[in-house]
């Protein structure tokens, strides 16, 4: 059901961009008013989450701890695993967010005759997340050249990288190549996995085809159904600036691109795509493992009822005595 | 302890399992409690005791759960309290993405195929109601953005999957948010106390324990029996007499352990083996009647209830005036003194940085919360040599290390415990990697779940870890299964017995004062469980 009423709303959209632009000519709709409102609701509703999350006190420090403490001396802690101080959790955030460090460990569990489990290595489902979501950066880094002028440096180094096979006219990007190929197996492996089907909710599948929709309408502009880049960047640049124009003849296939991503800005905040915010605020993994060292503070710890020695000598005095423990009160 | 395993199919019967989920919906399959599978009710009796809300008497089977009236609005007032107070419980509600890395590595899911046991669905169980009750999505869309009303159903389902759930951690370590389904669990069933459903097995020994000290609700002179039994036990075996401390004021060190340790054999070994290392070290410590648990159900049955069984640890420290606490072999025990104790009832600033009185190390790493694990201070001292050890006396055990769920992944306690193994018996061999370490696997009987109307799920549950012992024992002929938890100690029996029969459990430190040669010992010819040591097996057959 979460499949087919996705993909039906992906195409909805982009059947919107015909209507609206195609037929209707609604251009500055497209160009201007709804880009500048899905970019507002990104901006606002990014920081509001964020926000929220990060004003929830964290009571207690409870990272998940996947190395050695440190503990005496002569014995190795693993401060990457089980980081005892600052340096060891940003070393360990950086590889968790910039290598998905823990997606890497993933095994795959496997029923034998016997009956046995064994456990072999996957690694395809880190491998399409780190290429997917590395290139989609790339991809985003690469577009600042619609923004800017001069167009900064790294652009164009990143550029020239990802062009460098020199394939076909334009250049063929291999991001391009990597992004569509790793989402098409993220959204392959979500239907043939029976588990991660039976898990699996509109909300996953809808981001995965608005992401594929965007990917694939701006190749096909770049390659197919060419569009005015000078007018692009006109229009770009006019948005940034907040001088919005919107050039004649740009061509469809943009507005189409551009819906989509409107349509992902817009929708970002309200779902669980907010994982790019929230990775960085998880206590399991953002704390250090030094819990023995220095206390932590609960903002909200409040007294209990305790059941006092005081209570317990009272109740049990007598047996005590009788066989010589010591009491408070003889 | 042997538990009767008759009840339930043969391993291979009981393997009969599909991974695969079925075709109907997970919202659409209700919960069915089936024999085997789930933990008996909390007695009215034991939640009066603690003062917890709805007491009375009921079973999972009933059709009418006897919930409060206004039971929903309860649950609403109590997960919007819970999203407010915890950040975890927030993050953990909103930023799943459903890659399914956590699926297999539930060890009840391996072992049931019950896709509810995988951990994501797990905490879908609970993000369906808060998308319905908290976000303007599931309001909206309903079923369609994965939101469900929140009916009895869903009451039924949380409280049979929340107590299938041994709140191991091991699903955190492989999430790429690190969305740890321990801290859902621990949410679910504080919802559920709200209401009045708990587990008796849970709710019996924290009742117990807030009264008499001990989850097993022994008594101070009864507490004192036991322990000058195992002197006596001690004397028989080494000919040399030893004190019990308790309740001494003064001494140098509390001495806190699991009240397993003296509870059930192979737990009594362990308990004798501290004394014997105490007694040969000359150590200046104490036991405590009144804090004579340090294992906490309350871990799992409310952050509340951490805080009130726990509070007595440093209260008692406090009274006797001792420098510093030293804790026994135990897993929860050490997540709570780990990362919750210093927090809930510190700041400790009445005792000193734990320093050991034999090797003058001080522990730096416990200088906040003052309390060491034992596994620190014996492998410090084996480091400095400060014992005579014969692991000879061992020669028989082909050991492998079982890592207990919350000192491998809440602590980081992993090569300490090895460096003592070593250090006591020749013959050591690890299972599989992707099986211990902060990869363990749960017993399958933690969290409150270690009963024996639950055997089935425990045998379930514990399928990865006696599928792991199997191994190292068919590859290197392994024997003997060590831990450093008092509830793998009664839980990995049946485990063994089922899956891996042949090999026995044993706490380190029962290794330890087999191993241990004490000063003006009698020649010794049995180990501590009364079996001939190696090459004395003639000697006990005269």
């Amino acid at each position: 059901m979460g499949l087919w009423f996705s993909l039906f709303t992906v195409v909805i959209l982009v059947l919107l961009v015909f209507m609206g632009v195609g037929v209707v000519g609604l251009n500055s709709l497209f160009g201007i008013v709804i880009p500048y409102a899905a970019l507002l609701v990104f901006l606002v509703g990014v920081v509001y989450r964020v926000g929220k999350w990060a004003k929830a006190p964290v009571p207690f420090r409870i990272p998940t701890t996947c190395g050695q403490q440190k503990s005496l001396p002569w014995i190795k802690a693993n401060n990457l695993e089980s980081p005892y101080n600052t340096l060891g959790v940003i070393v360990r955030m950086a590889l968790e967010v910039l290598l998905f460090r823990s997606l890497f460990r993933n095994t795959r569990a496997e029923l034998r005759d016997g009956p046995r489990v064994v456990y072999g290595g996957t690694k395809w489902l880190w491998l399409a997340g780190l290429a997917f979501h590395w290139s989609f950066l790339l991809i985003l880094i690469r577009h600042l050249r619609f923004f800017t002028e001069p167009i900064p440096f790294f652009v164009n180094l990143f550029e020239g990288m990802d062009g460098l096979f020199e394939i076909g006219v334009p250049t063929l990007y291999m991001t391009d190549i990597i992004i569509l190929l790793a989402v098409t197996y993220l959204f392959l492996r979500r239907v043939v996995i029976p588990q991660i089907r039976y898990i699996s909710l509109a909300a996953d599948y809808f981001p995965l085809f608005l992401i594929l929709g965007v990917a694939l309408s701006g190749v096909l502009m770049r390659h197919f159904y060419k569009v005015d880049i000078f007018k692009v960047k006109e229009l770009a640049t006019g948005l940034f600036s907040f001088h919005p124009v919107v050039p004649e003849g740009i061509g469809l296939a943009f507005y189409i691109h551009l819906f989509l991503v409107s349509t992902l800005l817009a929708y970002f905040p309200f779902s669980k795509l907010m994982h790019m915010g929230g990775v960085f605020l998880s206590p399991t993994r953002n704390l250090a493992n030094n819990n023995r060292m220095r206390r932590h503070v609960n903002p909200w710890n409040y007294p209990v009822k305790v059941h006092t020695y005081e209570a317990y000598e009272d109740e049990f005095r007598e047996k005590m005595k009788a066989v010589g423990i010591p009491v408070e009160k003889e | 302890m042997s538990e009767d395993l008759s009840n339930v199919p043969k391993p291979d019967e009981l393997m009969g399992i599909d991974h695969k989920p079925p075709r109907k919906g997970w919202m659409d399959v209700p919960v069915d409690f089936k024999p085997g599978t789930y933990s008996y009710p909390a007695k009215a009796k034991n939640l009066k005791i603690l003062g917890m809300p709805n007491p009375r008497e009921w079973s999972p089977t009933d059709e009418d759960w006897k919930l409060p009236e206004n039971w929903k609005e309860i649950v609403r007032e109590g997960f919007k309290d819970r999203l407010d107070k915890y950040r975890s419980f927030q993050l953990f509600m909103d930023i799943c993405v459903r890659c399914g890395a956590c699926a297999d590595k539930c060890h009840f899911f391996i072992g049931s195929g019950d896709p509810k046991n995988m951990p994501v669905l797990r905490a879908e169980l609970m993000r369906s109601v808060y998308r319905k009750e908290f976000t303007t999505s599931g309001k909206i869309f309903g079923k369609l953005a994965g939101a469900r009303e929140l009916t009895t159903d869903v009451i039924k389902e949380w409280f049979y999957y929340f107590y299938q759930c041994t709140e191991c951690r091991r699903c955190s370590v492989f999430c790429p948010y690190g969305i740890d389904t321990a801290e859902i669990t621990m949410m679910g069933r504080e919802l559920l106390h709200l209401l009045g459903c708990g587990i008796n097995w849970a709710m019996e020994p924290v009742a117990n324990c807030f009264r008499t000290g001990n989850h097993l609700g022994l008594q101070p002179h009864g507490f004192k029996d036991t322990l000058e039994f195992f002197a006596d036990d001690i004397e028989d075996l080494t000919g040399i007499k030893i004190d019990v401390p308790l309740n001494k004021k003064g001494a140098e060190i509390l001495f806190v352990v699991p009240s397993g340790d003296y509870f059930g054999d192979p737990g009594t070994y362990t308990c004798m083996g501290y004394m014997m290392l105490f007694h040969e070290l000359g150590l200046d410590y104490t036991w405590s009647t009144y804090a004579s648990e340090g294992g906490n159900f309350g871990l799992f049955t409310s952050h509340e209830m951490i805080k009130r069984l726990n509070a007595k640890i440093y209260a008692e420290a406090k009274r006797l005036g001792v420098k510093w606490i030293l804790g026994g072999e135990c897993g929860h025990m050490w997540r709570v003194m780990h990362q919750y104790m210093d927090t809930m009832n510190g700041p400790a600033d009445f005792l000193e940085v734990p320093t050991s009185p034999i090797t003058g190390t001080r522990f730096e790493n416990a200088k906040s919360t003052k309390m060491v694990h034992i596994m620190e201070f014996t492998s410090d001292l084996m480091w400095h040599n400060r014992l005579r050890l014969d692991p000879g006396r061992n020669e028989n055990l082909i050991v492998t290390f079982h890592d207990s769920c919350n000192p491998a992944r809440a602590m980081g306690l992993i090569e300490e415990p090895r460096y003592v193994i070593q250090k006591v018996c020749n013959h050591f061999h690890e299972m599989p990697e992707n099986t211990i370490k902060e990869q363990t696997f749960c017993c399958g009987g933690g969290a409150g779940l270690g009963n024996d109307e639950n055997m089935e799920m425990r045998l379930r549950g514990g399928f990865p870890r006696g599928n792991a012992v199997r191994y190292v024992q068919e590859k290197y002929g392994v024997n003997r299964l060590a831990c450093i938890c008092a509830i793998d100690r009664a839980t990995l029996i049946p485990v063994c017995d089922y899956w891996a029969p042949g090999v026995e459990v044993t706490g380190v430190h029962e290794m330890v004062a087999n191993a241990l040669v004490m000063k003006g010992e009698k020649e010794r010819t049995t180990n501590l469980r009364g079996e001939p040591l190696p090459g004395k097996e003639e000697v006990e057959d005269e």
